[in-house]
């Protein structure tokens, strides 16, 4: 073919782009094919070249030409579906647009910010990097899965994963239709129907084994309208106990317990009488971080925190 | 056409339909200036150019061609385009780029003062407007604000190479401590936060994670060592200076250390349990973990590298079983 390629995209573009209505594909072909040498080949780099625009992002629409016949496909842009809706952000929006490009610390987002970003430049937005002082967050997305998550709950496309659940070796295979990802304290989370039981669960990308694969077509499912994956992760997570928990430290002892407590109360008696003890107030208080502090704090209660604490204990020394 | 320029040509085509509208937004533009703000070469740009003049209306008149002033470009170096109305304004934000910025956005907006909150709000509701139908349902949760301007602070204190004071918690030892460090960058692993830093009082590199900084003060006093890049933590390389190779013996309930720290192998067992070899630089850090997860974790080697742990455990449980008065 004479024309480079870059011109024939570029000019079936504009073509389909100008025409109100449906451009049949026979003239399609005599415009800009008129050199294919059969019609296997042009269908082959038809087909090829209305790929390559759409993953690029340019909406090419199919349709019937013909209300009466049904035989003869045709191909539009609507330019309303093609052009970027018209946006103008004031400068100290454009600041924190500009700023937006820093924060992905992952490839592949890190370029889609900046190509939207390029996008949003070429409609005329003027940007002023460093006109404003702000902590500039950082997000990360180090688990292998996360781009396939993110994906496929963007497409609306099931996926299927290997999932290995914390204190079992052998990992399950699990269908899940995604709803969402999210965030908590660093790591990523995926949010969504489980198809094999039904109901909704989250899943943590970092105990995803192998590969996750999407399947089915896009839009394959719909997300229930109001949908909050954050609180939906929240509620399906391993819940945080909330009641108070009372403890008595050894002074100098248990800084990071001090930071969170909600009073302190000092010089109070303890279960002996090598140093004086602190009492404190703590809420979300777990076993795990108090017994990390051994003989230098006592566990009044609840309850039922004091008596996991002595069995634990208990069953360490026994066992040795 | 080969597949060495298929990939060449959709790209081409991106830049054009970025290049255009730019241009159009302006009367007239420097190759210099379009070259840079497109992200490429003045010599690509060029070839784009030339290239666009070829395409237009499918009339085949002189007229229905896009109109690059060639004349302008050889030599003045200026770029004008006309008879492109229809390619006035860029291309939409694919699903990709639109959820890729929104949720920076809202990551922005997690660590930004009130009055920052606010610009970031409306600016992510015009792109949420522009984006229509594909916000993404991501949610990139809130960093712990007083980590995010401590980690302004920290940077502002690299480029600016002071010293910084530190209030730093050891958990190992279960205490505070004040240390004068200099700082060489902030540094992330699965998500957690360092500061690199040389530290005075240890007189070597150190890692401080951010969230255990309890306290920084920027002195006025400039660093005294050479600077120096932060370093990668990407490969697992944590101080792996002086470390013991540990290996303990983990029940299912206490696996979650596989994850949570770097580990060097592990082995699961039948029964559901693991051996894990880790590296440990401190004992004391070694013997808070076990403290944690008593009685799920027991060291198998080296020798005695839990008698520490196990007597800390008897005396804790003697305060149950024995309270004094």
């Amino acid at each position: 073919m004479s024309a480079s390629k870059t011109e024939r995209l570029l000019n079936l573009l504009i073509m389909l782009l100008v025409q109100r209505h449906y451009v049949s594909k026979n003239r399609i072909r005599e415009i800009l094919y008129a050199d294919a040498p059969s019609t296997d080949a042009f269908e082959k780099t038809f087909e090829r070249d209305k790929d390559e625009l759409r993953s690029l992002g340019v909406p090419i629409e199919v349709g019937q030409m013909d209300a009466y016949f049904d035989d003869e496909p045709g191909y539009r842009i609507r330019a309303d579906q093609f052009a970027l809706p018209e946006i103008s952000l004031e400068s100290d929006e454009a600041s924190v647009v500009a700023l937006a490009t820093r924060v992905w610390e992952h490839a592949r987002l890190a370029e889609a910010t900046t190509d939207a970003v390029a996008k949003l430049t070429a409609a005329g937005l003027e940007l002023d990097l460093g006109a404003l002082e702000i902590a500039q967050p950082r997000l990360t997305a180090d688990e292998p899965s996360f781009d396939v998550f993110w994906e496929a709950t963007l497409a609306r496309r099931p996926v299927t994963f290997d999932y290995r659940r914390p204190g079992y070796d052998l990992p399950l295979t699990r269908h899940l239709e995604p709803w969402g990802v999210v965030r908590f304290s660093g790591r990523w989370y995926v949010v969504g129907q489980d198809t094999d039981r039904g109901e909704e669960r989250v899943f943590r990308l970092s105990r995803v084994v192998g590969p996750a694969t999407m399947s089915g077509p896009a839009g394959s499912f719909v997300v229930p309208p109001g949908t909050d994956v954050r609180e939906a992760a929240r509620r399906l997570a391993p819940s945080v106990p909330a009641e108070e928990a009372v403890v008595l430290l050894r002074p100098g002892a248990g800084a990071v317990l001090r930071r969170s407590a909600t009073s302190v109360e000092s010089d109070v008696d303890g279960p002996d009488e090598e140093t004086p003890w602190d009492r404190l107030r703590l809420t979300g208080a777990q076993a795990d971080e108090l017994l990390a502090f051994g003989p230098d704090v006592y566990v009044e209660g609840p309850p039922a925190l004091r008596d996991e604490v002595v069995a634990r204990l208990r069953q360490a020394v026994r066992a040795s | 056409m080969s597949t060495a320029t298929a990939g060449a040509a959709k790209d081409q085509v991106g830049r054009l339909l970025r290049l255009v509208p730019y241009l159009h937004a302006r009367d007239q533009v420097s190759l210099e200036e379009a070259a840079q703000v497109i992200g490429v070469p003045a010599d690509q740009l060029d070839k784009d150019l030339r290239v666009l003049f070829l395409c237009g209306l499918p009339g085949g008149f002189p007229d229905d061609l896009i109109d690059v002033d060639l004349d302008a470009l050889e030599g003045e170096g200026v770029i004008r385009v006309s008879n492109a109305d229809y390619l006035a304004r860029p291309l939409r934000l694919t699903p990709t780029e639109a959820s890729a910025i929104i949720v920076a956005l809202r990551a922005l907006r997690s660590g930004a003062d009130p009055d920052t909150r606010e610009v970031v709000d409306r600016a992510l509701a015009k792109l949420e407007a522009a984006a229509a139908g594909s916000t993404p349902l991501v949610d990139p949760g809130d960093d712990v604000p007083g980590t995010l301007a401590l980690r302004a602070q920290l940077e502002d204190a690299v480029r600016r190479r002071r010293q910084v004071r530190l209030t730093y918690y050891v958990p190992a030892r279960d205490e505070e401590s004040e240390r004068v460090v200099d700082p060489y960058g902030v540094v992330s692993h699965h998500g957690v936060a360092y500061l690199d830093a040389y530290c005075h009082s240890a007189d070597a590199p150190r890692l401080f994670r951010l969230d255990r900084i309890h306290e920084a003060t920027v002195l006025d006093s400039e660093v005294t060592t050479d600077p120096h890049a932060p370093r990668d933590l990407s490969d697992g390389a944590f101080g792996g200076d002086e470390a013991t190779r540990v290996t303990l013996l983990l029940q299912p309930e206490a696996r979650w250390v596989e994850e949570y720290y770097s580990v060097e192998e592990v082995r699961p067992r039948p029964e559901g349990g693991a051996e894990v070899d880790l590296l440990v630089g401190d004992e004391r850090w070694l013997q808070r973990l076990l403290l944690r997860l008593t009685p799920y974790a027991e060291v198998l080697a080296p020798a005695h590298y839990g008698d520490g742990a196990a007597d800390a455990i008897r005396r804790a449980l003697a305060l149950y079983d024995h309270p004094a008065g």
